[in-house]
């Protein structure tokens, strides 16, 4: 691969990396405030904090491997939707509290998984980013996965809802696993992990969850698929964006 | 479901700020479980680098003393001075205790 081509992979899987973490980091801080307990919502937002922290480090690379002046703030609030490269499921929206925990497992488990992957990454920086973040991410899963056991595995009605969230949410997981040409750049060149190992070792720490939790993993493995590569994301994330870049949008380079 | 409770039930939070140092009651918090409750209070009062160990007991399980009770419990003591090592010279070699 020429040097323009490789760099332009690596740049895209840096954004595929912030994007993730941005658009969930947003999502679960809408819960600042509404959360059911005063609890969840310091939880919460300190899982959103960590996710937005993160992405400054993941997105704060990007504007440098791409080398067009532009900083992790501006890849943040000036990009359209079509722009993003998040995963499907971390765009989908909150929904009930059960939703926004199920999203939040689903992801948390591979985002374990990722990052431990990356702190092996041949790229010196993928490696000390995601060394730094594993930390965070090893807490966020054991929080999201003993309430998604509590919940399951609680009254009539929490198991209900946190079934009907896992049967809205399965068919989003799969396009974490999907491997395209970035991914496949990635690995030869020993930046990224082969995500066909990473399935079965999420298939190893999320179905052990399911069954504590008395939840039925749906038998479909259809997966909607076009967020990472940004051909087609859910109709949510637009929505998502005009609140979230906002302000800056309106207001260039405010500051306070 | 009408034997839900409304209200998870509360947790006393105990924290030790380093080591060597004894654990010391920080506050409380609401949590359905031990587990959910040390998780809470990591998140609750640990977000500052407070701590390097928590402990968490369910508030009903700590027995009190009653106020009502203070001066038998108390008042004997505030006389006896002699019980405070406060009357032997120390040598200055010592130094602090």
């Amino acid at each position: 691969m020429i040097p323009d081509q490789k760099d332009d992979a690596l740049f895209q899987y840096l954004l595929r990396l912030g994007d993730n973490t941005l658009v969930l980091g947003h999502r679960v801080s809408e819960w600042c405030g509404v959360a059911p307990a005063l609890e969840e919502d310091i939880a919460l937002a300190n899982t959103a904090l960590d996710l937005i922290g993160q992405t400054q480090m993941w997105l704060g690379f990007a504007a440098e491997v791409e080398g067009k002046d532009r900083n992790a703030d501006e890849l943040a609030f000036r990009r359209d939707v079509w722009d993003f490269r998040n995963l499907l499921l971390v765009e989908q929206t909150n929904g009930d509290f059960g939703k926004t925990i199920m999203r939040q497992f689903l992801f948390d488990a591979f985002n374990v998984l990722n990052l431990r992957a990356l702190s092996k990454s041949s790229d010196k920086r993928i490696a000390e980013i995601a060394a730094k973040s594993v930390k965070e991410v090893e807490y966020h899963l054991e929080r999201s996965r003993e309430t998604v056991i509590a919940l399951g595995d609680g009254t009539e009605e929490s198991n209900k809802r946190m079934q009907a969230a896992l049967d809205r949410l399965w068919p989003f997981a799969g396009e974490m696993f999907v491997i395209d040409d970035v991914d496949t750049a990635m690995f030869d060149s020993g930046i990224g992990p082969d995500l066909a190992v990473l399935r079965k070792d999420w298939d190893a720490i999320a179905i052990p969850v399911f069954n504590a939790a008395m939840l039925t993993k749906p038998d479909s493995d259809f997966a909607h698929q076009g967020g990472k590569s940004g051909n087609r994301h859910t109709e949510h994330l637009g929505h998502m964006l005009a609140t979230m870049q906002f302000l800056p949008r309106a207001y260039p380079n405010a500051r306070w | 479901m009408s034997d839900l409770k409304k209200e998870w039930p509360l947790w006393e939070v105990f924290i030790r700020g380093q080591h060597g140092m004894s654990h010391r009651h920080v506050g409380s918090l609401h949590a359905a479980d031990e587990e959910m409750a040390i998780l809470n209070a990591r998140d609750v009062y640990t977000r500052r680098n407070e701590g390097v160990s928590i402990w968490v007991v369910e508030a009903k399980n700590i027995t009190a003393s009653s106020p009502d009770q203070k001066g038998p419990l108390y008042e004997p003591s505030n006389s006896k001075v002699y019980r405070h090592p406060t009357f032997f010279d120390i040598p200055v070699d010592v130094g602090a205790m």
